[in-house]
């Protein structure tokens, strides 16, 4: 059904018509609105059969959704960035357990120093620990996925993460055609687990296991993610053909026919990129761009097959690891022949700083012109930067560095009588 | 029980009256040849281990309780990794170990499915060390309480931790020598602080039931275990369960040093309800602090080598601890 509606409220109601028996959260912005609207729905009686339950911590969320899932419920739960990481130890947990939860990451930094806007940080820190990871463009795929998510984890056995920016979507009222119960019955069987704590049929869940059989358990964890990549296009396809409307799979590849150049990226941005795309070709410059869909499985082949050729590839990207660069460019260059030489990565966006149209087009222009460095930060204030470590050269107790920043820019915001926000 | 079946558990070197002598009703459930076995033999625990005595009898006796519709949730700790080595399993009950501290958590994930489903008459049993209880499980075993999920929680309490090689816990007692509060210095072993009674706490929760037991009185455990499964909501059963690795006693010597704590007043052993403590078990032959001490090498250090006290001001410490114990829970109340 086509509704003006936010992004949260209507990742909430496609959650809440898949039927989940245990949903529990805690709270931590900007993931809020989706647990509140769900818990809304439990205590209004909306959702019969539902136990909704709010926990100390999120370690405990997802502890409880371990707990509900290996009991035989369809479990859910929602986080972001600090939470994500309080939760780490379940996060593997779960997927080690091969439980298929299914968990809404809305994506924001993570601190020091502590910050609420989006990033993907959270989920590049959690890309090693056994879950599904799929990145949602829009609100409209948010909340697809969400559906497609449940079908997927229980199929495999494996718990499913659907990212989307955090503000840039869970915030963002725009319309959305919000798949109805009816449609989700006819696309999502009832649970049937591969284990279940049954008092008729007891069985041991979570035995220690030693080198004996470590290795052997955990190759299957694998092998269950590159069985995933065909249920994950198998069901976007069947997605498509129960609501009318594609959604979903690995990638999403815009205009990257003859493109001499790809930008390559993960989530919200790619509605920007899209619109650079767009302009470039129009003054003749052949630019495509390749949405990472699927994130974890990494869809290697089909990378592979879309940034075939020798077009050179843009890697936009808004997390980093310190001390070496894009997360995502490491992927995309093992799937790709000959990429490392192809491949620039420029990290933006974090910590909530718009990654502008002008800013991207500056960088394409680069990029097309054989301007750009192997790695680049996106609008970085390279005088603020310069500064601070010229402070730090010169005194040993310079002091906190966000603080001295923070400084340093209200400053020159007085001098200049402007300033970023 | 069939009849005619010969009863083969009693009470050796205890107070505790014989099954042999009880009318077949009171005997344990431990005692009737078709007890569920829960935990079953073969399991890898040291010999005399008081945590797989007390899990047994505890788990035996939830399962007579339900008609043997329970789930058991385990932390990780000796329990856990001494039932289930790779490829074996001791339990022969749906069993599910998740993480060291989330065993209430994911008990309440459980509960909380059976509810949406319409099981209730499938229980919910979660079960830790000391550890995994009043130190890193803390939170979310309060949470629990907190929330009044329909668990009975059961701590196994070694007074350390005992898987990792015997670290101090919040549980460990003070003077105790660990491999992480050794017997050196002016105050060998664990420092003296306020202590970390996890029952007191649990009861200012104001949860349904809160229980202590020992080993030494199994018949009391598994009646403490059969109320609770009587009850709805959060309950609390916390059982002092000697480890000879541990405490460096002898592995006969579990069931009367699980006593001697009771005997000595350093473990008051009592029950509560909604907050308010509704009994408490009387010290039947009070027994100085130094009999509980002196057969265990972690105390090794208050006496010299022919068993006298050598750290009189440590010792009269720790029986000052038991003295408020013996005032607080009216212990040495005449037995009724
Ligand atoms: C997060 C985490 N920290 C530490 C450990 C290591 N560890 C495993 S069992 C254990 C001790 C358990 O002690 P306790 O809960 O008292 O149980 P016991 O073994 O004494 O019965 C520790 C420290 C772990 N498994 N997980
Ligand atoms: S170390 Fe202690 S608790 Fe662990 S198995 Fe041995 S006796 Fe039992
Ligand atoms: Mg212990």
């Amino acid at each position: 059904m086509l509704r003006q509606i936010e992004g949260s409220q209507a990742v909430a109601r496609v959650v809440a018509a898949c039927r989940p028996q245990v949903v529990c959260a805690y709270p931590i912005t900007p993931q809020t609105h989706i647990v509140e609207a769900i818990g809304a729905m439990v205590k209004s009686g909306e959702l019969p059969g539902c136990r909704f339950i709010n926990v100390e911590s999120e370690f405990s969320a997802l502890s409880v959704a371990i707990g509900a899932s290996a009991t035989g419920a369809r479990a859910y739960t929602a986080t972001a960035s600090q939470g994500l990481l309080f939760m780490m130890e379940a996060l593997y947990n779960a997927a080690g357990l091969g439980l298929p939860i299914v968990m809404t990451l809305a994506n924001r930094a993570v601190g020091a120093p502590i910050n609420i806007w989006n990033d993907h940080s959270d989920a590049m820190a959690a890309r090693d620990a056994g879950w599904i990871q799929l990145f949602a463009e829009s609100n409209q795929e948010a909340a697809d996925l969400h559906a497609q998510a449940f079908r997927l984890a229980e199929e495999v056995s494996l718990p499913v993460m659907v990212c989307m920016d955090g503000f840039v979507l869970t915030h963002a009222v725009e319309r959305v055609d919000v798949v109805t119960r009816e449609q989700i019955d006819a696309f999502l069987p009832p649970y049937e687990p591969r284990q279940v704590l049954d008092p008729s049929a007891p069985v041991t869940i979570g035995a220690m296991v030693g080198p004996e059989a470590f290795e052997e358990v955990r190759y299957l964890d694998h092998a269950r993610h590159l069985d995933a990549l065909g249920s994950i296009e198998a069901i976007a396809e069947e997605f498509a053909e129960v609501v009318g409307r594609p959604c979903g799979g690995l990638l999403s590849p815009y205009r990257t026919q003859d493109a001499e150049l790809i930008v390559v990226a993960l989530g919200s941005v790619l509605g920007t990129i899209h619109e650079v795309v767009d302009e470039a070709r129009d003054r003749g410059a052949r630019v495509g761009a390749l949405g990472i869909t699927t994130f974890r499985p990494f869809p290697l082949d089909a990378v592979r097959d879309a940034l075939g050729g020798d077009a050179r590839l843009l890697v936009v990207e808004k997390a980093f690891s310190s001390g070496f660069g894009g997360v995502l460019s490491t992927d995309i260059a093992m799937a790709v022949e000959g990429a490392p030489s192809r491949i620039s990565t420029v990290v933006g966006g974090l910590g909530g700083r718009a990654i502008t149209e002008t800013s991207l087009r500056r960088v394409i222009d680069d990029a097309l012109e054989g301007r750009l460095e192997r790695l680049e930060f996106l609008d970085l204030d390279r005088g603020a930067v310069e500064a601070e470590l010229a402070r730090m050269a010169a005194n040993r107790r310079s002091g906190p560095v966000a603080e001295n920043m923070l400084r340093s820019l209200s400053a020159s915001a007085r001098r200049t009588g402007g300033g970023r926000p | 029980m069939t009849p005619g079946q010969p009863v083969r558990f009693f009470q050796v070197g205890s107070f505790a009256a014989g099954n042999r002598l009880l009318a077949p009703e009171m005997r344990t459930v431990q005692s009737d040849a078709t007890r569920a076995n829960s935990l079953t033999s073969g399991h890898r625990a040291c010999q005399g281990c008081g945590e797989a005595l007390g899990a047994r009898y505890v788990l035996d006796t939830a399962m007579r309780a339900t008609g043997g519709r329970l789930i058991a949730v385990n932390a990780t700790g000796c329990l856990e990794v001494f039932t289930t080595p790779y490829p074996e399993t001791s339990w022969r009950v749906p069993w599910l170990h998740s993480l060291f501290a989330n065993a209430a958590s994911v008990a309440t994930g459980v509960a909380a499915t059976l509810d949406a489903q319409g099981r209730n008459e499938v229980r919910v049993l979660a079960q830790a060390g000391d550890g995994g209880t009043v130190d890193i499980g803390f939170a979310a075993l309060s949470g629990l309480f907190e929330r009044n999920d329909d668990v009975l929680y059961v701590c196994y309490d070694n007074q350390a931790y005992m898987n990792t090689g015997v670290q101090r816990s919040g549980a460990t007692p003070p003077a105790a020598r660990t491999a992480t509060t050794e017997a050196l210095g002016p105050e060998p072993g664990n420092p003296f602080g306020q202590g970390k009674n996890l029952p007191l706490i649990a009861m200012a929760h104001n949860i349904p039931y809160v229980a202590t037991a020992t080993v030494a009185e199994l018949h009391d455990l598994e009646a403490k275990v059969l109320k609770a499964m009587t009850m709805h909501g959060a309950r609390y059963l916390h059982v002092l369960v000697p480890c000879p690795l541990g405490w460096g006693s002898a592995p006969a010597a579990t069931i009367e040093l699980a006593r001697l704590a009771k005997e000595s007043g350093l473990f008051a052993v009592f029950e509560a309800e909604r907050g308010e403590v509704t009994a408490s078990s009387s010290i039947r032959h009070q027994v100085p602090v130094e009999a509980y001490l002196r057969p265990q090498s972690r105390y090794r250090h208050l006496f010299d080598d022919t068993g006298a006290v050598l750290r009189p001001d440590i010792v009269g410490r720790l029986q000052a601890l038991a003295d408020a114990n013996i005032a607080r829970f009216d212990l040495l109340k005449s037995a009724s």
